[in-house]
């Protein structure tokens, strides 16, 4: 079989937007240099270009969908959305950050970069058909967060946040990669739907205990990434340290992007061993819920609460991956779109209220936002409404569809539990609308400040986002319907 | 777009357009959202005439799809057990915005928006026909309520607001699992196709089935009600909400739970509902007694009316499960008569806080001389809420009673003794806060009611005697609902005397 090394123009197609986002990355730092210190906010519009462009050419690649580089990549419906979605909330987090890094001084194009660079991972993470492959897009979206979340190098949070989640990262990323080296050894090959043909084929001779255990190294591997149970430590501590726009970017990218190669791996090679798996991601979501949920109770720092709450959303999530099954995987997707701009969107006015240096992060702070600034209230709590899943927003059309897959799948226990712990999360998020309405202002807080124009923009699309999505979800849901059995 | 879509559509509007309204102009934001909310009392009237033209269907339908897949439908109806519900809704969201014209004067653009969204919210409840969009509107109506309790309320208020709403949340997570459930088997949200596939057995609960699924709706309403022992947040949330919200809480909240006792779980789990009577029964009859027991003790009179509401729902809640044609009758009439006389006493003990700032019972006394006209609305609402004949309690006690002692003649004598503590504890309320001599600070700070309060009370007392002494303008529309549930529930026409006739008789 001879295979041509040079990439037809179709392959290329199928691959622009990864192109373009390192293109544009590549630019920005071209630009920090050749640009006087004064045009700092061309920058940020150069990377947010760049990622709607990236967006528009993965929507682009999807009107020919197919593999490309000897099928080490796959666009179909489900990588497209994900491409998309990643590269939305790398526009978010762009929008979010302008105004914080003038205030903290350190409005440099170098973060715009790391963003690009890490969505670029997320986007490859989305697409690749093959192991190798996933773990290049895994590393270069994970380095690039490292250097994120201690992008404020002075600040001694900071600091210990990135190392942190550097050296557990690292440790999640070997995990991985020996899963990887024992599935190639066990059966010679690193491609997806290769292993898939494999182990459906009992005359292929592959061992199914030493896949068994290989996949247990993915999973350790992908569970830190997703930051589930029992490997979900770090996720609290980074997301305290990190800037909090910056918080917010890896609250919800690298974690979409972790959960399409989850939903990937799961659903297509690992099919066969399905009643393996089952027991196992079972008892890891319920923890996940769980130790989320409880954890968060009883934080006071605004942060670390929404940390443990996006601990407990991967939860929800992994409920709707335990069903696997289409409208399994469909309800995850959905579920991240809805979460992308809710979160984002708290960690939004979480970043507003914070202020220089990041002084008001807990939950004191909040106390009588209402007053200070009514509609950075509203909106945070519309946020927090949708978070703990009340109709009309997002969160709770994302939460039925995970039950309902849950339902669906005979996971009765984990639905009727789930949802038991969605009722428990009702608590955390309303002491801080509690703080916000209930409250009196502390001693001489004042009005805040008008938020910037990118923190206004953004806020805006994540609450109409968040309505959208609440009101007409088959706008996402049945593209992801549509999408989720391509993976088979 | 008929009326009923209108009629959800202008406190949702509404609504929004208070939003944008200047927060600055307090009077402007009262005076639209008791425009609003007066439409769309008049237009909720408007409902009366083809209802009872159309008895035992749904007078004005919409259906029509919100969402493909799952299939989720916007199917909104009202007949003739909603639609007293929904008037009664809109009837007294105008009062409560006139209890609130001087009370209110923090937020009080916030303060309007919220009862509007709750009006909203209500009125879907009542009105949807499709499980999904129940529970949408159920969830939709927590949400203004709890900002009400929580921003609005006295000083535990932020406790008792976070308790109501984790309460209620809890117990609508089993309500959604159950609804996801039935859709699964089901493939439909809309009710009445779904009662159409158990009649035509389409669709058969098996006994354990059917079991869990009654109880998880049955848990979810029974918080709403509350059913003892599920009723530990009302005392809090009762206590602690502003007048305004005790009023929505008490006349309208309540029944969101024994409505959907009626209109979900026994029609569509009657051999569950059967099953299950006898020990939903004894905790109503337990209710009626602790409430009114409990009542009597009470110190604070805005806490005295909230365990009196524990009894009164035990009366309704004995009511539906009699399953008897006047049993339910005067359930749902009697759902009626409790949103009217226990509004009234939570605006009247309103009035008084307004002016003595206190509702220790122990800090009044010889209200009656201070403001006598104050007293007589009082003391007639005491006597509707004891149900003394002619007035409005009367009439829906003495349905229930009937019925629960034509299933079990004990449920009546026990049951019975809940009206007998009722006389004990109002009337001793009043003694202690009307009758005596009157401390200095009554004399000096009760006035009696202004053209305003009496504006908001008048209403409320001609309606207590109407439906006391013209319960026929009321029951027919009542009854034919009924009718049609019980048949559900026994698996064969009703033949027993209907409440209308019963009525009739007396």
């Amino acid at each position: 079989m001879s295979v041509s090394f040079v990439p037809s123009a179709q392959e290329l197609a199928r691959f622009a937007p990864e192109m373009a986002l390192a293109l544009g990355a590549t630019l920005v730092m071209l630009g920090e240099a050749l640009w006087k210190s004064g045009s700092r906010s061309k920058l940020a519009a150069l990377a947010f270009l760049t990622l709607l462009a990236a967006a528009a050419l993965a929507v682009f690649a999807a009107g020919d969908p197919g593999p490309a580089f000897s099928n080490l990549l796959a666009v179909d419906g489900f990588s497209t959305f994900f491409r998309v979605l990643v590269c939305a909330a790398g526009m978010l987090v762009v929008l979010i950050s302008t105004n914080y890094l003038r205030q903290e001084g350190h409005d440099s194009g170098e973060y715009y970069a790391l963003i690009l660079f890490s969505v670029a991972g997320q986007c490859l993470m989305a697409a690749s058909n093959e192991l190798i492959m996933l773990f290049i897009g895994l590393e270069c979206s994970s380095i690039a967060s490292y250097v994120l979340a201690g992008y404020l190098r002075d600040d001694k949070r900071n600091n210990e946040a990135a190392l942190k989640y550097f050296l557990l990262g690292s440790f999640a990323s070997a995990f991985f990669l020996y899963g990887v080296a024992w599935l190639w050894g066990a059966s010679g090959t690193t491609n997806l739907s290769e292993l898939r043909r494999l182990l459906l084929d009992p005359s292929s001779g592959v061992s199914v205990t030493v896949t068994a255990a290989a996949a247990a190294l993915l999973l350790v591997g992908l569970a830190f990434k997703v930051s589930a149970a029992p490997f979900q430590m770090w996720a609290p501590d980074v997301y305290q340290g990190a800037p909090a726009p910056v918080a917010a970017f890896l609250s919800v990218g690298p974690k979409a992007a972790a959960f399409a190669m989850f939903l990937r791996i799961l659903m297509t090679t690992f099919v066969p061993l399905r009643g393996r798996w089952e027991p196992v991601l079972w008892a890891v979501a319920l923890a996940t819920m769980v130790i989320g949920n409880f954890a968060a109770l009883h934080q006071t720092n605004v942060k670390r609460l929404l940390a443990y709450s996006s601990i407990a959303h991967a939860g929800y999530i992994l409920v709707a991956l335990t069903a696997m099954s289409d409208t399994g995987a469909a309800a995850a997707m959905f579920y991240l779109a809805a979460y992308t701009f809710m979160n984002i969107g708290a960690f939004a006015v979480v970043t507003y209220v914070a202020g220089r240096g990041e002084k008001h992060v807990e939950l004191m702070d909040l106390a009588g936002l209402s007053r200070r600034s009514p509609v950075m209230a509203a909106v945070l709590s519309i946020f927090l409404l949708s978070l703990t899943g009340v109709p009309l927003t997002a969160g709770f059309f994302g939460k039925f569809y995970i039950f309902k897959a849950a339902l669906d799948a005979d996971l009765v226990w984990l639905a009727v539990l789930g949802l038991l712990n969605s009722a428990v999360a009702a608590y955390y998020y309303l002491r801080i609308i509690v703080m916000m309405y209930m409250q009196e202002p502390s001693a001489g807080a004042g009005p805040l400040p008008a938020p910037g124009a990118g923190m206004r923009w953004a806020l805006a699309a994540s609450v109409a986002g968040t309505f959208v999505l609440g009101v007409a979800p088959s706008l996402v849901l049945d593209y992801a319907t549509a999408s989720a059995p391509l993976l088979r | 777009m008929n009326l009923l879509d209108i009629l959800l559509l202008i406190p949702a509007a509404g609504a929004l357009i208070a939003l944008v309204l200047p927060s600055d102009n307090p009077g402007l934001l009262r005076k639209f959202t008791l425009f609003v909310s007066l439409i769309a009392f008049l237009l909720s009237l408007a409902l009366i005439g083809p209802v009872n033209a159309a008895p035992g269907r749904y007078a004005i339908e919409t259906d029509t799809v919100w969402i493909e897949y799952p299939a989720i439908r916007y199917h909104v109806g009202v007949d003739g057990l909603s639609l007293w519900l929904i008037i009664l809704s809109a009837f007294l969201t105008p009062i409560c915005v006139l209890v609130s014209w001087k009370h209110i004067d923090d937020r009080v653009k916030e303060f309007h928006v919220f009862l509007l969204f709750l009006l909203f919210g209500v009125i879907g409840v009542f009105a949807a026909l499709d499980l999904f969009l129940f529970f949408v509107f159920w969830e939709v109506s927590l949400v203004p309520m709890y900002f009400l309790i929580g921003i609005w309320g006295h000083d535990r208020r932020i406790y008792a607001a976070v308790k109501f709403f984790l309460y209620t949340m809890a117990g609508s997570a089993m309500m959604l699992a159950a609804m996801i459930w039935i859709y699964n088997r089901a493939g439909t949200f809309d009710l009445p196709l779904l009662l159409d596939m158990l009649q035509t057995r389409q669709l058969v609960f098996s006994a354990q089935e059917g079991f869990w699924l009654f109880l998880a709706f049955f848990i979810a309403f029974a918080i709403k009600v509350p059913l003892f022992p599920l009723h530990t947040w009302l005392p809090d949330a009762h206590g602690e909400a502003p007048t305004a919200g005790s009023v929505m809480l008490a006349s309208v909240l309540l029944k969101l739970g024994t409505y959907g006792l009626v209109r979900i779980s026994l029609a569509l789990f009657p051999a569950a509902a059967r099953a299950n009577a006898p020990w939903i029964i004894a905790l109503a009859i337990a209710g009626i007694i602790y409430g009114a027991l409990v009542a009597m003790v009470q110190p604070n009179m805005k806490r005295l009316v909230a365990y009196s509401s524990v009894s009164h729902l035990g009366f309704v809640v004995l009511g539906i499960f009699t399953f008897t044609q006047v049993g339910l009758d005067g359930a749902v009439y009697q759902m009626l008569n409790h949103g009217i006389s226990t509004g009234a006493l939570f605006i009247l003990v309103g009035l008084l806080y307004e002016r003595r700032h206190s509702l220790e019972i122990a800090d009044y006394g010889g209200v009656g001389l201070a403001a006598p006209w104050l007293s007589t609305a009082f003391v007639i609402t005491s006597l509707a809420s004891i149900g003394l004949p002619l007035l409005n309690n009367f009439v829906g006690e003495f349905l229930v009673l009937q019925g629960a002692a034509q299933a079990k003649l004990l449920y009546a004598v026990l049951a019975g003794t809940g009206v007998i503590l009722s006389a004990v504890y109002m009337l001793w309320l009043v003694q202690r806060a009307f009758y005596g001599a009157a401390p200095d600070a009554v004399k000096r700070r009760i006035t009696d009611m202004n053209g305003r309060e009496w504006a908001l009370v008048l209403p409320l007392l001609v309606m207590m005697v109407w439906m006391g002494v013209g319960p026929q303008t009321f029951l027919p529309s009542i009854s034919a609902p009924n009718r049609q549930v019980l048949e559900l529930v026994s698996g064969k026409p009703q033949i027993e005397k209907s409440a209308q006739e019963v009525a009739h008789v007396r």
